[in-house]
């Protein structure tokens, strides 16, 4: 092949490449857009102040106020919940355990595959496990499920931001006499910030899933008070206001989507600043 | 801690369980092999196959990989070889939060976007009518959903590769595609595959929004322009009413397993591709 073919076929295949990146990279404008476009006319203060009032399905009074409340209940009972079950996890994988032993690479394993479960399965697991224990469709069984969703994505997350401590800090508190578990104290204070990524990134996740809570959590149109009352989630929301025909409520389902969409939006700008903080730290 | 560890591990397994216990009555009346094959779905007279709901699944998924993986392929080689550190900076964070947008965001998007699309401009082409609620619409939203884990894995499977190696090839006098097409990616290509299996099992799982723009119909589909009804969107749609036709909850938890079979199996291999390939260049 002659030299002018080879960089022809080197200039083609580049701007596919640009070509390329500015389809993935734009995927993200698209969506959100649409979303805007569609949402915002609908968007008024009663869509967020105000819980469903009666013939709020037909068209009538009313806002979102129950949904909203009730994805920020479940998914930070699910976060704190998770918060509590990984953290040891995680202190003990890395803290505790030798780099490479067998429990600690099984486990490892075990939190990648977990994290590739989809949440319908972790669904239908909690409402199995919901019709064994005799619980019905509530917020208790909607942060069972959640909690179940994000565990994995907690322990991988502070899994990675325990690996960016030196390991020369452990060393060192350990040689001063400190027991394992002081250490741990020491380095969960090295990675408060990374902690609170973690935290975000579940509770995003958490509030907009919607196949793990759909059997779970039910939905009602008050604002739950007791655990054990069905609770209203923003994405299940979205999801009935859409289905119905008449044009208002539709345009309801659109501004509920425009209102998920901001709240995942702030979560992830925060949870970036956040990041961006930590590494300026450890320089 | 040790409890807590060890319990996550047996959790993978308990998840199993706790499903094949609830699917278990299923397996009494029929066999595997013709829950498989039968396409008749009835659910009030006994009837469970599951043929139509497997091709739905089928179609979606491999609709959003023939998308997905080019695109991804291109993106991520630019960004690991090509593009500027300012590209990088700004590409890396808008993957970010397209992987944090909710399913059911996706979906509506789907619904106003991708579904007009096809009913207006693309099924006229090719055949006579269509909704627009079809597995292509499907396979379209799920590679959009599907770009983030893509990009980010095979970007990090790209960085992997030694710069010896590239920089052997160059000074051969291969142009930088060159060095691409045939030392990179042959060198990351169990990467690559890896990623792919992995982007596979999360097409596999993804409910609400397939749900929301496949159409839902139980036949399976000879066409891109048929509507499909994958296994998770039936979990989802039918769980109201399980309850009260017998073995209904049965079948519907058998999807759930088969789809945690799948995706178990799945995510496990690429894990272990990966953290294999991670293994070698890090040490």
């Amino acid at each position: 092949m002659g030299i002018k073919k080879r960089k022809t076929e080197e200039t083609i295949f580049k701007a596919l490449m640009v070509l390329a990146c500015i389809m993935v990279g734009s995927s993200l404008f698209l969506i959100v857009g649409t979303i805007v476009v569609k949402g915002l006319p609908y968007l008024t203060w009663d869509m967020v102040s105000k819980i469903p009032q009666g013939g709020f399905y037909i068209g009538e009074e009313g806002g979102v106020l129950n949904a909203i409340i009730g994805s920020l209940y479940l998914a930070g009972g699910a976060t704190v919940l998770g918060l509590c079950i990984s953290i040891p996890i995680s202190i003990y994988l890395n803290i505790y355990l030798k780099r490479g032993s067998f429990l600690s690479k099984s486990a490892k394993l075990a939190f990648d595959v977990l994290f590739g479960i989809p949440s319908i399965v972790y669904g239908a697991f909690a409402f199995s496990i919901m019709i064994w224990m005799g619980v019905r469709a509530s917020l208790l069984g909607g942060v069972i499920a959640v909690t179940l969703l994000i565990i994995p994505i907690l322990v991988r997350t502070l899994d990675e931001v325990i690996a960016t401590v030196p390991k020369e800090l452990k060393h060192a508190a350990l040689s001063l006499g400190a027991t394992r578990w002081e250490a741990a104290k020491v380095i969960l204070r090295q990675i408060r910030p990374g902690i609170y990524t973690a935290v975000l990134l579940a509770f995003g996740r958490g509030i907009g899933d919607v196949a793990s809570v759909l059997f779970t959590a039910g939905f009602s149109d008050n604002i739950p008070i007791y655990i054990d009352e069905p609770a209203a989630t923003l994405p299940l929301a979205i999801f009935f206001q859409l289905s119905s025909p008449i044009p208002e409520v539709q345009g309801r389902a659109y501004a509920s989507a425009l209102i998920l969409t901001i709240i995942i939006l702030v979560i992830v700008v925060v949870s970036h600043f956040i990041a961006a903080k930590q590494t300026k730290h450890n320089i | 801690m040790l409890i807590l560890s060890i319990a996550s591990v047996s959790f993978v397994f308990l998840i199993g369980i706790g499903l094949y216990w609830r699917a278990a009555p299923l397996f009494n009346e029929n066999t595997l092999y013709s829950l498989f094959r039968s396409s008749e779905w009835a659910p009030s007279s006994g009837k469970f196959g599951f043929y139509p709901f497997i091709m739905g699944t089928l179609w979606v998924t491999l609709i959003a990989i023939v998308v997905a993986l080019p695109l991804c392929l291109l993106t991520g080689v630019y960004l690991t070889e090509y593009a500027k550190s300012s590209v990088r900076r700004v590409m890396l964070p808008l993957v970010n939060i397209l992987a944090g947008i909710p399913p059911v965001i996706y979906g509506v998007w789907g619904i106003f976007f991708v579904v007009p699309i096809v009913r207006e401009y693309v099924a006229p082409r090719f055949t006579e009518y269509s909704s627009g609620y079809t597995v292509l619409t499907g396979g379209v939203v799920l590679a959009v959903m599907i770009f983030p884990i893509l990009v980010s894995i095979v970007s990090e499977v790209l960085k992997t590769i030694p710069k010896e190696l590239k920089d052997a090839s160059l000074s051969l006098g291969a142009t930088k595609w060159e060095t691409i097409k045939k030392v990179v990616l042959k060198r990351a290509l169990p990467g690559i595959i890896a990623a792919t299996v992995l982007a596979v099992s999360r097409a596999f799982g993804e409910t609400i929004a397939v749900l929301m723009v496949c159409g839902n119909v139980p036949v399976a589909p000879t066409s891109v322009f048929d509507g499909g009804y994958p296994l998770p969107a039936l979990i989802a749609n039918n769980f109201g009413e399980m309850m009260s036709i017998p073995l209904y909850d049965s079948a519907l938890m058998f999807a759930a397993l088969l789809l945690f079979v799948i995706i178990f199996l799945f995510n496990l291999v690429s894990r272990i591709i990966l953290n294999r390939i991670e293994h070698k260049y890090s040490s």
